[in-house]
This record gives structure tokens, C-alpha cells and sequence, in this order.
């Protein structure tokens, strides 16, 4: 089960650690064929947390209406626990009153988690970078997995990024575990 | 008889509950703390601040034509309006008189926006009470306006298309009959919504005779927009203080007198008829011209002190600006709509259920970025 | 009303305010011990009306601090813009909350950007920043680096 999107080269994909441990995890057959079917069932069935601050919220629930439809991806429906998502959409400007309400979300959320840091505030601070009430960027205060630029991003622009993070779920591996964040 | 008195005793306890700031009804981060008897609510109190940018003190050290990118990001759902607030504030100050086209035109656009921002109401709203087919319906036809604002201004959501002075780029050839056909479509398409919405029996239930709002509450709260006007108080910027091309069409100022959550909900409604109306009045005659007027690369004002009030899709946005005759205003104050709104969600909600209050905060339509700016 | 017939009655009222015609509107500054019984006037008297408070800005005038009020009244439509100034080391103004609603609101966020403190409000503590938070933001004089910055 290899990795076939299209839009980005293999080689582009620049995440030494995850691609040394997908050479080194190629030994047992059967443990490799599990592998691709444990992780192709994760892949295409990631569910996200309701979480949207401000603007690109909108644009959020835009991609999962019916013109470009997200379901289709395999977000499926959106969880309002923690406890029950997969994946936490940042979509919108994170400021020092909101980041330890952002924090225990994130604590809550069990394992495997994944992030996607939506625009520009969450990517770096964005267009109000020069505010004193900011965090700039959402990686300060949890790990980010896939950053989606744009203010707001497109809806297209969004679902490019789910789908570099379901290429990134693929090459993990259910039977040797990635070193926890 | 002893098991009455058990019973009676814990009914008295009052609790505290947390409601937000991550929650799926708050429309944004909100923290509600709400003090409940049973399911009874007895007090809300909102905690804001969990988007405060700090969007005023950052003006300070801004351009004119800056602070339009960062007026769009407040009510984000009726940017243009806002963004007209500025430029009106700015050309008042200088005198610069803007050709017909730009009025027009920036009156076309300022419609478009509240018809959109209507229907994404509709869709939050519906889905708040359960419905979800309704937020499909709703996005599904926002779409087509998002549509046409791309093909003109190249962005979806945030535009800052207006600036100070006229437009920043003229209207786009296909723009006109686009437009026409979407009144078209529309207009066939509202009744479906009251189909789905307005006259079913179970929104009636939760939205007849919920939230109370007498007139002279929402004057001395200051709860503008529709959800003002439903309650009887005529305060509609553009009838009042006329602005753009609004002295020029004509259109209703939909008022109701109940006060409550349905009264609310049918202005809206009705908002969108009257909005497609004052389109439909303009959309054949803009008349030709500069889509900018000619300003100075360095904008700025003389000194003295301003105030614009526009009609956003929520209520009445005023810019305050105090100037010392630098390029950067000294003092820029943000009105916003929304925060009055909020002040009067405590009263609303005395008294009503829990879910009653999801369907009063729907009602109200508070976008939190606005709140805290 | 006009402004001329507004300047009349308001000097009436309050004879120790300043009323001057600014380029919108018309302009009242008053001290803040008089402000209190200036406003109850303004809502009551029957020919001034003043029920809607649409505005309550804090500002910074680099010496001192103020209060800059807009009202509105929904039944003759005259607006009228009042300022009430206090000195930085301890800024006091009465509130009006008691008169208009909406200003319990807007009196906490003036207090949370300048430090301006409402006598007698009901409830008067920071509305958007934490509640540890040092300095008061808006103020000409504020220094970012006491706060945290991430």
C-alpha cells in the first residue's frame, strides 16, 4: 500500500525521521500489509474537533458544505469532545487568554492526534503580528502537523492540507511506534 | 411526606456551569457562566476576550489605508460594511467627494453582504435548534454570492475592496448579469427556507414568546440591527443617516413589536427581501465614471474628531476617529454592534431553559471576533 | 432640536459646563462631579430625550484622561457628544450605568484599557484581558515588555 498522491513528490516530503523508520519497518511481510490497512482506515477516516476562533472558521465550514464537500475526504462528522477527535483544525487567531484553554483541548484529545495550523494567525500570527494580546503561531503552544497559509485559505487550499496530513498518516506505522511528541 | 421534603431540597441547589469556550453553539469563543436551578437559568454572565487582538491600540501605529485590512477581520461575516465605515470617515474628513459609480456600486456591495451574512445566520441558526439540513441550504446558496464577489474583488470572505477614496479595482464585465441572476434564483428560493424554518411547529415552540426585549430595554441597551428592530426600535443607520446610494432607493424598515426570538427571526427574513429590492432598484443604472476619486499617497486627516455610523448586518458599526493631523490616527474607537447586543443576552435568559438560551444567542447573531476586538 | 436651541437649554442645566460646536456634532465638557447629575437630565427632561448612549470611548490626552460619551435621542434626533476629563494618578469618573444599560459594558472596557475607575459600578473588573494582567494597554505610556509575549 505506497503512497500515491499526486500534487507532492515523495522526495519533497521532508520528514527524515518518519521516512528512515518506513525503510527500516519494511521486514515482516505480514506486518507491512497491516500496516497499510490499519493506516489506510486512519487516513481516510479522520474526525476534528468543533474548533474555530474567527474568520477562517467560516472558510472551515465552508469546505464542509455542499459545494466542496469534506465528507467526501473522509471527514465525516465533527465531534464536539475532545475525547472523541481525531484531529484539531486550528482555524483562527490564537491569543494568551485562549492558548491554556487550547493547551487542555489538545491534553484531552487520546492518541494518535494530529494538528492542521489553518491561516495565517495560526500559522505565524498572520495580520496581527504586531498586537501585544498574541500568540504568533499556534507551534508555540502544541505541535503542528500541517500548516495551511492563506488569509483565509481557500477551501481547496484546506482540503490540500487534509490531504497531506492523510499522506503523513500513511507512513506511520502501527507496529513501530513513532517517538511520542 | 418524606420523600416530598428530599425532593424539594435538591431542587433548591443553585450550580455554576462552564458553557465555552470551545463549544459547538457559542458561534465562536465565548465563555458563558451560567448559574442554573435544575435546567432553569437564572443568570448568564459572559466572559469575553478569549479574540482580543488588540485591533485599536495597533490602529495607533497605522495608515489609513492599513487599518481597512484590519477593519474587514472584525465582523468578518459584513466586511465590506465595515470597511465603508473607514473610507466614509476618511473622505468625509478630507472632503473628497466620490463619484456616483463608487455609491452605487459600494451600495450593491454593502446588500450582497447582508443577504450573505443573513444566510450564514440561517444556517447557524437552524443547525443550532437541530435542523441540519439547514446548513447545507444556507452555504449552498452563500456560495453563489461568494461567487460573485471573487470574480470582482478576488477573495471569498475578507475582501477590503473598499478604500479610501472609491473601489480598488472596477467592477467586473459579467458582474451585472450575475448579479440579476442570482436575485432570480433567490427570490425562488425563500419560500423554501420558510418552508423548512419559519413555519415549522417545533422552531415556533422554541422561538414564540422565548427572549423577551421590550423597546425601551434595547434603547438603553443598545441592541441595534434586526435585533433591535425586533423589538420595536427604529433604529436603521441607513434610513436615519443616510449614507452611499441609500437616500436615493427605496425600501422598508422592517419593524415587529413582540420582542421575542420569532420576531427576531422573521426581520431577518424579511431583511433579505428588502435587500434584493434595493438591488434590484440599482443594478441596471450604475452610472459610469472613476471607480476612484485622486488622494494623496500619505493620507492624512486634519485635526479634529469624527464619527461615521453604518448599518452592519448586525447593528449599527461607528468609527470614532480623534486625529492630531498626523498619518496615524491618535485615537481610532471601534463601535461595535455586537457588544451591546451581548449586554442584553443576561436579560433575555432569566427564567428560560438551556436550550432556550442556545436559541436566544442564535437569535441575537453575535459574531465574537467583533465583541473583542 | 438645533444646535443653537441645544446649546441654550444645556447651559441652562448646567451652567459650569463648556458647550462648543464641533465640526459634527455639538460638544459638552463637564467636570466629573457634575457629570451624574447632568446625565439623569439629559434622559429625563422631556424635551431633551436622550435614551440612546451609542458610544463610550476612553481616550489618552496625554496629560490627563477622559471619557468621551455620544447620545442619541430616539424621538427628536439630536445627538449631542459629552466629555468628562480626570487626571492620570487617580482617574474617577461616576457611572452611568444606572442610567443607560449599555454603558455597564463599555465602563469595563474603558476601565480595562485606561485604568479609569466608575464609582459605584455594580461590577467593575477587566472585560477582555486576564485578570492578572499589568498595565492598562491603550494608555500613551504602556510598556509591552511587563506582560509576556509569546
Amino acid at each position: 500500500m505506497g503512497v500515491k498522491i499526486k500534487s507532492m513528490k515523495y522526495e519533497d516530503f521532508e520528514d527524515n525521521e518518519t521516512l528512515e523508520l518506513f525503510k527500516q519497518s519494511g521486514g515482516n511481510i505480514l506486518f507491512t500489509t497491516l500496516d497499510g490497512i490499519i493506516n489506510w482506515g486512519r487516513s481516510n477516516s479522520i474526525w476534528p474537533l468543533t474548533f474555530a476562533t474567527s474568520c477562517c472558521g467560516i472558510e472551515m465550514m465552508a469546505t464542509g458544505a455542499a459545494r466542496h464537500d469534506f465528507a467526501r475526504f473522509g471527514i465525516e462528522v465533527y465531534r464536539a469532545s475532545p475525547r472523541q477527535a481525531d484531529v484539531i483544525v486550528v482555524a483562527g487567531t490564537i491569543v494568551p487568554k485562549m492558548a491554556p484553554v487550547l493547551k487542555r483541548l489538545y491534553d484531552q484529545m487520546p492518541d494518535p492526534k494530529y494538528v492542521i495550523a489553518m491561516g495565517a494567525c495560526a500559522v505565524s500570527g498572520g495580520p496581527f503580528v504586531n498586537s501585544y494580546h498574541i500568540v504568533k503561531g499556534v507551534d508555540k503552544i502544541i505541535p503542528v502537523d500541517v500548516y495551511v497559509p492563506g488569509c483565509p485559505p481557500r477551501p481547496e487550499a484546506l482540503l490540500y492540507g487534509v490531504m497531506q496530513l492523510q499522506r503523513k498518516i500513511k507512513l506511520e506505522s502501527a507496529f513501530n511506534k513513532k517517538k511520542d511528541k | 411526606m418524606a420523600e416530598e421534603i428530599i425532593i424539594k431540597e435538591a431542587d433548591e441547589q443553585e450550580i455554576s456551569i462552564n458553557m465555552g469556550p470551545q463549544h459547538p453553539s457559542t458561534h465562536g469563543v465565548l465563555r458563558l457562566v451560567l448559574s442554573l436551578k435544575g435546567e432553569i437559568v437564572n443568570k448568564v454572565e459572559p466572559h469575553c476576550g478569549y479574540i482580543h487582538r488588540g485591533i485599536e491600540k495597533m490602529t495607533e501605529s497605522m495608515t489609513y489605508q492599513q487599518i481597512i485590512h484590519l477593519t474587514d477581520r472584525l465582523d468578518y461575516l459584513s466586511a465590506h460594511i465595515n470597511n465603508g465605515a473607514v473610507c466614509l470617515a476618511v473622505e468625509k474628513a478630507l472632503e473628497v467627494e466620490v463619484s456616483e459609480r463608487v455609491k452605487v456600486i459600494r451600495t450593491i456591495m454593502d446588500e450582497l453582504n447582508r443577504i450573505a451574512s443573513h444566510q450564514l445566520w440561517w444556517c447557524s441558526f437552524g443547525m443550532d435548534l437541530g435542523g441540519l439540513t439547514c446548513f447545507f441550504y444556507g452555504l449552498r446558496d452563500r456560495e453563489k454570492i461568494l461567487d460573485i464577489f471573487e470574480e470582482t474583488t478576488g477573495s471569498r470572505l475578507i475582501q477590503s475592496y473598499y478604500c479610501p477614496g472609491g473601489l480598488m479595482a472596477d467592477l467586473h464585465p459579467n458582474f451585472q448579469t450575475k448579479v440579476k441572476e442570482f436575485i432570480k434564483y433567490f427570490r425562488k428560493i425563500l419560500p423554501e427556507y420558510d418552508e423548512l424554518l419559519s413555519g415549522n411547529i417545533i422552531m415556533m415552540e422554541r422561538a414564540i414568546g422565548m427572549g423577551l426585549l421590550t423597546k425601551e430595554q434595547a434603547i438603553s441597551y443598545g441592541v441595534t440591527g434586526p435585533s433591535g428592530r425586533g423589538s420595536g426600535f427604529s433604529c436603521d443607520v441607513r434610513k436615519h443617516h443616510p449614507y452611499h446610494a441609500y437616500d436615493k432607493v427605496k425600501f422598508n424598515e422592517v419593524l415587529r413589536t413582540e420582542g421575542d426570538t420569532y420576531a427576531r427571526y422573521m426581520v431577518r427574513m424579511d431583511e433579505m427581501r428588502e435587500s434584493m429590492n434595493i438591488i434590484e432598484q440599482l443594478i441596471d443604472n450604475i452610472p459610469e465614471g472613476d471607480y476612484v476619486a485622486k488622494m494623496k499617497p500619505v493620507i492624512k486627516l486634519p485635526e479634529g474628531e469624527y464619527y461615521q455610523r453604518v448599518e452592519a448586518a448586525r447593528g449599527e458599526f461607528g468609527v470614532y476617529i480623534i486625529s492630531k493631523g498626523e498619518k496615524n490616527p491618535y485615537r481610532m474607537k471601534l463601535r461595535s454592534p455586537n457588544f451591546s447586543n451581548l449586554s442584553s443576552l443576561d436579560l433575555m435568559a432569566r427564567g428560560n431553559k438551556i436550550a432556550d438560551l442556545v436559541a436566544i444567542g442564535g437569535s441575537l447573531d453575535y459574531v465574537i471576533p467583533d465583541i473583542d476586538r | 432640536m438645533t444646535n443653537q436651541e441645544l446649546k441654550d437649554n444645556l447651559q441652562r442645566i448646567e451652567p459650569t459646563a463648556t458647550i462648543e460646536e464641533g465640526k459634527q456634532y455639538l460638544n459638552v465638557t463637564v467636570s466629573p462631579e457634575k457629570w451624574h447629575n447632568l446625565a439623569t437630565q439629559l434622559k429625563e427632561n422631556k424635551e431633551l430625550a436622550f435614551d440612546y448612549l451609542f458610544n463610550l470611548t476612553g481616550v489618552d490626552y496625554g496629560d490627563n484622561l477622559g471619557v468621551v460619551y455620544h447620545l442619541e435621542s430616539t424621538t427628536h434626533h439630536h445627538v449631542v457628544v459629552v466629555k468628562v476629563a480626570t487626571n492620570r494618578e487617580n482617574p474617577e469618573i461616576p457611572t452611568i450605568c444606572d442610567i443607560w444599560r449599555t454603558a455597564e459594558f463599555h465602563e469595563r472596557e474603558a476601565f480595562d484599557f485606561f485604568g479609569i475607575k466608575f464609582t459605584n459600578h455594580p461590577d467593575l473588573r477587566r472585560i477582555f484581558l486576564d485578570e492578572d494582567w499589568k498595565g492598562f494597554p491603550l494608555r500613551k505610556d504602556y510598556d509591552p515588555s511587563v506582560n509576556p509575549t509569546y
